[in-house]
């Protein structure tokens, strides 16, 4: 494994400061077709903690979790610098892109139902990795549905189709695929954005759960929200990393800018 | 207080009457496929048998079928199908889920436009020097029907892209998060979401090539030849050209013959056509997302 407590955010928090190093990201610059979204972003994300990252529209925070699994290749002119390591690996040196993205699991902002049935939402990470028995499938996807909080409502009616559940069903069945990958990062992109308060708090509390098996990066645009959540939460502005403190830093008033405070404050975004 | 003013009145008006005009113009359009119809039922009607359909033509074609020259279109077109649709679907493929945004890619797609606007004419002779004299197939069917394929890939790239930019982005990126490749994501996202309208786009745009004539006039459609053919390196008889044939070359033609033959052509198209809308609108029902 990698040197765990690379002094980087050391300063920061004492409960997570002993866990190793997830994901290791150092001057980080990220541009599309020349024009820069990211500016030379330094960071560490822990094992088995959840680290928020806040900001306002713009600032670059869903390029930063497209550039942790490689999306740039996919996406014309993006452009990544730097390097992001992963379990002591740089993720650009990586054998086989597919291999490192099924590691990853990603939900959206927008909720994505595949247009195909409830089961074959879930069974397709697995099948992609080659399994194809429905004996083995089967408790797979019970088991992803039951962690998103979605079995009770769609165990009846799995083969209906994914694409045309609830919104905020849809939202759960998108985290229910992405835990079938069996990632060990989840990336979630501002998922509580079409998704009413309270299917939001039980999503809230499924990633504390799932927290004690992964580690989650949680990109949100609700300021409260990482307050919940977040062990550690990092601010972005405009392209550039503001600061990463532990949350509870950050929202009583420890902070290293003022910006932060004015963000968190809710007084600027 | 909410009294309409003398200018809502106004607007109002004004919008009844663009309106009626819009109505008209599109009754104008009807009227000549109407009128096109009406005379060729009228006319040629009465020409339809089983007889007519079924027997040869007689005569020095001034009586009897017009068997050879149906078989024959169904073996033109079926064969040009064969040959459009693999390289066109792989085309639109390509230029729609690989292909970067580069100048190469922007040519490529212009030259296909282009090549949807080269004269059938123009085709044809591309389809003699190209397939019956350089690659020796002769005037046969296939030399025939590769000119009509060429002209066709176009479209069939066309309506192929089409149909495969009408699945969201979104579920393409989904799939790829989760680690599919790009073919992984086309098979199991991409094409069953699309086929249906792949395969309705290409029958609706390719059943014009039923009525091609200059394509396959110096390439492998015969003037007449009562036989039916047996592969594909033998000549044939087409519609098109039989009903140019007897409209202008043949002395003594009865009258109604050609309207018979145009009839039956035309049928075939709109039956081609019915086909493809008709599987459109069950499509569309079911709607997947
Ligand atoms: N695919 C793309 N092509 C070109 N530019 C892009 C692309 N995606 C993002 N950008 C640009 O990168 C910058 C940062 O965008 P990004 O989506 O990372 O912001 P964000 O913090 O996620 O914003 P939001 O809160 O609105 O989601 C923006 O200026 C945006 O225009
Ligand atoms: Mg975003």
């Amino acid at each position: 494994m990698v040197e765990a407590d690379r002094s980087s955010a050391a300063e920061t928090d004492e409960v997570v400061s002993t866990a190793p190093v997830k994901v290791d990201v150092r001057n980080l610059t990220i541009s599309y077709s020349g024009k820069t979204a990211l500016r030379d972003v330094t960071l560490d994300i822990r094992q088995n903690e959840i680290f928020g990252i806040i900001g306002p529209a713009n600032s670059g925070k869903t390029s930063f979790l497209r550039a942790l699994n490689r999306m740039d290749l996919f996406i014309p002119g993006m452009k990544v610098d730097g390097s992001i390591v992963l379990d002591g690996r740089e993720v650009r040196k990586w054998r086989n892109v597919y291999a490192l993205r099924r590691r990853i699991g990603v939900v959206f902002p927008l909720p994505v139902g595949l247009p195909m049935s409830v089961y074959d939402n879930v069974a397709l990470a697995p099948r992609l990795a080659g399994i194809k028995k429905r004996a083995r499938l089967d408790p797979i996807v019970e088991r992803c549905l039951q962690r998103a909080a979605l079995w009770d409502e769609v165990k009846d009616r799995l083969d209906s189709l994914g694409s045309l559940l609830s919104g905020g069903q849809q939202q759960r069945l998108t985290i229910a695929r992405a835990l079938s990958q069996e990632p060990d990062l989840l990336l979630l992109d501002e998922f509580s954005i079409a998704v009413d308060p309270v299917t939001t708090m039980r999503i809230e509390e499924v990633l504390k759960e799932l927290k004690q098996e992964l580690t989650i990066v949680l990109v949100t645009n609700l300021v409260q929200q990482a307050r919940r959540l977040a062990d550690r939460t990092a601010f972005f502005l405009t392209g550039e990393l503001v600061e990463v403190a532990a949350t509870s830093a950050l929202f009583s008033g420890e902070v290293n800018d003022e910006r932060t405070r004015a963000y968190v404050e809710g007084r600027f975004g | 207080m909410f009294e309409a003013s003398d200018l809502n009145i106004h607007n109002q008006r004004a919008e009844k009457l663009w309106r009626l005009l819009f109505l008209m113009m599109t009754l104008l359009l009807i009227l000549p496929v109407l009128i096109i119809l009406g005379v060729l039922i009228h006319k040629g009607g009465p020409m339809i048998s089983i007889d007519f359909l079924f027997t040869e033509p007689k005569d020095g074609m001034t009586a009897g079928g017009i068997f050879p020259a149906l078989v024959g279109t169904v073996w033109l077109v079926a064969v040009a199908l064969l040959a459009s649709v693999p390289v066109g679907v792989a085309a639109a493929l390509y230029l729609s889920e690989y292909a970067p945004d580069n100048w190469l890619t922007r040519a490529i797609n212009l030259a296909i436009i282009n090549l949807a606007g080269v004269p059938s004419i123009v085709h044809a002779l591309f389809g003699v020097g190209a397939f019956v004299l350089f690659f020796r197939f002769g005037t046969s069917i296939l030399a025939a029907s590769l000119t009509l394929a060429v002209m066709t890939l176009p479209v069939v790239i066309v309506a192929t892209r089409e149909s495969l930019q009408a699945v969201p982005q979104a579920f393409r990126e989904a799939c790829w998060n989760m680690g599919a490749t790009r073919w992984q994501t086309i098979r199991k996202v991409v094409l069953p979401n699309s086929v249906s309208g792949i395969l309705t786009g290409i029958i609706l745009e390719v059943s014009r090539t039923a009525g091609e004539t200059a394509p396959i006039m110096f390439t492998g459609a015969a003037f007449f030849l009562p036989f039916l053919p047996q592969s594909v390196f033998d000549q044939t008889m087409a519609m098109s050209l039989h009903l140019f044939v007897i409209s202008t070359q043949v002395p003594g033609v009865p009258e109604a013959l050609p309207f018979g033959v145009a009839l039956v052509l035309i049928t075939m198209v709109l039956v081609m056509n019915a086909v493809s809308i008709a599987f459109r609108m069950v499509l569309r029902s079911k709607k997947k997302w």
